[in-house]
C-alpha cells in the first residue's frame, strides 16, 4: 500500500479545503472583480494593489498576520470569541480563511479581465430590452464571462491545493483536520520516509499537470468561441 | 400593422402632450457641450442630422435613458421619463424605447431567436403589441433564427437588432445610424426594411443619421445639429428648403418632392408623376408603377436651371412653370440658391450669380424651371 491512512486523510482534506475555498471565492470574488471592472473610483488602484499583495507576499508573513489577527487578542479572535464559536486557530475553518485570502488574486483577476472585456455595450443593449442591472448581470454577463469563471475556478482551487506555508502557520499539523497533503510531504521528509513523499508529491505533480493542461486547452477553444460571437 | 399604444407602466408620471415628444438635455463632457431642446411629432420618423461629433448620438442616448442629462427633460406622448427640476428620471430598463445600435449589438452568447425573445420576454403579454413572427416576417429573417449572431452579416446583424428592438413593444424607436457601419450593399438590402418600418408603425421613430440620402428618403421631420445645438427643427421638405439657413446638405442642396403616378410611357420607359395641388406632370426614366401610387421623389439643386421663356428645342425632359419665392447666396459667391414655387411644391435651383443678375430675377416672378434629372426614393 503506498498511501497510509494519513495520507489519504490528508489528500481528503486538501480537497475538501480547495473546494471550499473555491466557493467562497467565485462568491467573494465575483463582486470585487466587477467594481474593480466597472469603478471610476480614485480607491480602484489601492484596492486592486491590496487584493493583489498574496502574489507577492511570502506565505508566512499572511500565515503570521492571520495568526495574529485570529488569535485570542486579534481582531477576529475577538469577534469569534464574542459570538462563542472560540478562535479559529489551528481549526478547518481557520484554514478556509486563510486559503481564501491566499488565492484571492487569483479568481479576482481572471473576472476581472473577463468583466472589462465583455465592456458596457451588451449591458446597455439589455437595459433597452428592459433587463434591470441584476437580470442583465445574470442573463448576459455571467454566461459572457463564463470562460473567466473557468479559469478563476481552477486558478482558485490548484493555488488552493499548493498552499503551505500559510497552513502550517495558522492550522499546524494536526492529522485528519488540518494536515493536508503539502504539510504531510513535509512530514515524510522530516521522517525520512522518501517512499511515502514520492507517492504524494508525484501525485501532485500529475494532479497540477492535468489542471494546467484542462486549462490551457479550454483556453485555447475559449478563443475560438469568442471569434464566433463577435 | 395596427399598433395601438401599450399600457402605460403605472410607475411612470403622465404629463398633457399627447401626440408630440418633448425633450431638453444639457449633457455636458470635457471638451464638448450637448445644449438642446427639441419638439417632435408624435409619430412618424424625426430624423438628427449633423457631422459626426454634433452630439446626434448623445441625444440619442438621453432618450433611452443610457445617458443621465445634468439637466433635462423628456416627455413622449405624455409619458413623463426625464424631469431634472423634480428629480425624476426614469432608468433605461423601465422606458418603454428600442434602441437600434450602430454595430447591432447582438448578445453574441444566445442565438438570434433567443435575442429576439430577450426583449420579448420581458414585456407583460398584456402589453405585448407584436408577435415573434410578425416582426420576423417583417424584418425577412425567418432564416435566420437557429444562427449564432457571429454567423451572420452586418445586414443581417441589423434586421435581427430591429426586430429585437420592437419586440419590446415601445412607445418610441430609437435608431442610432443603424446603415453607418454597412457597405452600400447592405444598406440597400436593410433600407426597404426601414421604409416598411415608416409605414407600418404608429409609434415615433427617431433616427440618427449623418447620410443626406437616408434622410430624404425616410424622414417626416428633420432636426440639424451643429455642435450640440440645435441649428433647425421642422418638417422635412420645409426644413430642406430653408432659405435663411446654411444650406442642409451644402453643396448638395436638394428638394424632397411627393407625386402621384398617372402614366407608364412603355415606349421611351418614362414614367409621369403628378405634383400635388397642380396639374403639373414630372417625368422621369424608371419601370411601371401602379396608376395612383405615391411616390417621393429628390430633385438636386445643381440639376435644375431656369429660364424666362419655355424652352421647347431643349433636350431636359422637364419643363416646368415655376413662381420665385427667395434666395440666398452661396459661400463661395459665384452661385446662387433659389427656391420656386411648382405647383404644391417647392424646388431649389443652383444657377450662377451671373445668370441671376442677367436673368433679373425678382420675387413672385413666373419662369420655367428645367429639371434635368429626378430621382425616385419611396414609394408608399
Amino acid at each position: 500500500m503506498p498511501l497510509t491512512k494519513a495520507d489519504f486523510a490528508a489528500v481528503l482534506l486538501t480537497f475538501e479545503l480547495a473546494s471550499l475555498t473555491t466557493l467562497l471565492l467565485l462568491l467573494i470574488g465575483t463582486p470585487i472583480a466587477w467594481w474593480l471592472a466597472r469603478t471610476d473610483s480614485r480607491w480602484k488602484q489601492p484596492i486592486g494593489a491590496i487584493v493583489a499583495l498574496p502574489l507577492v507576499l511570502p506565505p508566512t508573513v499572511i500565515g503570521f498576520y492571520l495568526l495574529v489577527s485570529m488569535g485570542p487578542h486579534g481582531v477576529i479572535g475577538q469577534l469569534t470569541q464574542s459570538l462563542g464559536l472560540g478562535t479559529l486557530t489551528f481549526t478547518f475553518a481557520g484554514l478556509v480563511i486563510g486559503s481564501v485570502f491566499y488565492s484571492l488574486p487569483f479568481v479576482v483577476q481572471p473576472l476581472q479581465n473577463a468583466f472589462e472585456a465583455i465592456g458596457r455595450a451588451p449591458l446597455e443593449a439589455a437595459a433597452t430590452l428592459r433587463a434591470g442591472p441584476w437580470d442583465a448581470f445574470f442573463t448576459v454577463v455571467l454566461p459572457l464571462a463564463k470562460p473567466g469563471f473557468v479559469t478563476a475556478a481552477i486558478l482558485g482551487f490548484a493555488h488552493t491545493v499548493g498552499e503551505f506555508g500559510v497552513v502550517l502557520m495558522i492550522g499546524g499539523n494536526i492529522p485528519g483536520k488540518t494536515q493536508v497533503a503539502s504539510v504531510q510531504i513535509y512530514n515524510h521528509v522530516e521522517t525520512m520516509q522518501y517512499a511515502q513523499a514520492h507517492w504524494l508529491a508525484g501525485g501532485m505533480v500529475l494532479f497540477s499537470f492535468i489542471v494546467l493542461l484542462a486549462l490551457y486547452s479550454g483556453r485555447s477553444s475559449g478563443r475560438s468561441s469568442t471569434r464566433v460571437w463577435q | 400593422m395596427i399598433w395601438p399604444l401599450a399600457r402605460r407602466n403605472p410607475a411612470i408620471r403622465t404629463v398633457a402632450g399627447a401626440g408630440e415628444i418633448q425633450a431638453r438635455f444639457k449633457v455636458e463632457h470635457a471638451g464638448f457641450t450637448l445644449d438642446v431642446e427639441l419638439n417632435l411629432p408624435g409619430r412618424g420618423v424625426s430624423a438628427l442630422f449633423g457631422h459626426s461629433g454634433s452630439g446626434k448620438t448623445s441625444c440619442l442616448r438621453c432618450f433611452a435613458g443610457l445617458d443621465q442629462p445634468s439637466a433635462g427633460y423628456l416627455q413622449v406622448n405624455g409619458e413623463l421619463w426625464q424631469d431634472s427640476a423634480q428629480g425624476v428620471f426614469v432608468p433605461a430598463h423601465q422606458r418603454a424605447v428600442g434602441y437600434v445600435f450602430q454595430d447591432a449589438n447582438l448578445f453574441a452568447h444566445l442565438t438570434v431567436r433567443r435575442n429576439l425573445q430577450y426583449g420579448l420576454k420581458r414585456i407583460p403579454a398584456a402589453q405585448r403589441r407584436i408577435a415573434l413572427e410578425q416582426a420576423v416576417e417583417l424584418l425577412g429573417i425567418e432564416h435566420l433564427l437557429e444562427r449564432l449572431p457571429g454567423k451572420l452579416s452586418g445586414g443581417e446583424q441589423q434586421r435581427v437588432g430591429i426586430a429585437r428592438a420592437l419586440l419590446t413593444s415601445p412607445r418610441l424607436l430609437l435608431l442610432d445610424e443603424p446603415l453607418a457601419s454597412l457597405d452600400l450593399k447592405r444598406k440597400q438590402e436593410v433600407l426597404p426594411y426601414l421604409e416598411r418600418l415608416h409605414q407600418e408603425l404608429e409609434i415615433p421613430i427617431v433616427y440618427v443619421s449623418h447620410s443626406p440620402d437616408e434622410v430624404a428618403r425616410l424622414a417626416d421631420h428633420l432636426v440639424l445639429l451643429e455642435d450640440g445645438k440645435v441649428s433647425a427643427s421642422g418638417p422635412l421638405k420645409e426644413t430642406l428648403l430653408r432659405a435663411d439657413l446654411p444650406f442642409v446638405f451644402e453643396d448638395d442642396a436638394e428638394a424632397v418632392v411627393d407625386g402621384v403616378v398617372t402614366a407608364h410611357d412603355q415606349a421611351y420607359g418614362l414614367l409621369s408623376l403628378q405634383l400635388p395641388d397642380s396639374q403639373i406632370n414630372l417625368r422621369l426614366p424608371h419601370g411601371p408603377l401602379p396608376l395612383g401610387q405615391s411616390v417621393r421623389i429628390k430633385v438636386k439643386a445643381r440639376d435644375v436651371s431656369l429660364s424666362l421663356q419655355q424652352a421647347e428645342d431643349s433636350s431636359v425632359l422637364n419643363l416646368l412653370p415655376a413662381r420665385v419665392v427667395d434666395w440666398i447666396n452661396v459661400a463661395e459667391q459665384a452661385h446662387v440658391l433659389v427656391r420656386v414655387q411648382v405647383g404644391g411644391e417647392q424646388l431649389i435651383a443652383r444657377i450662377t450669380r451671373y445668370s441671376f443678375d442677367r436673368l433679373q430675377i425678382q420675387r413672385e416672378q413666373l419662369l420655367w424651371a428645367q429639371v434635368k434629372s429626378v430621382s425616385l426614393l419611396s414609394t408608399h
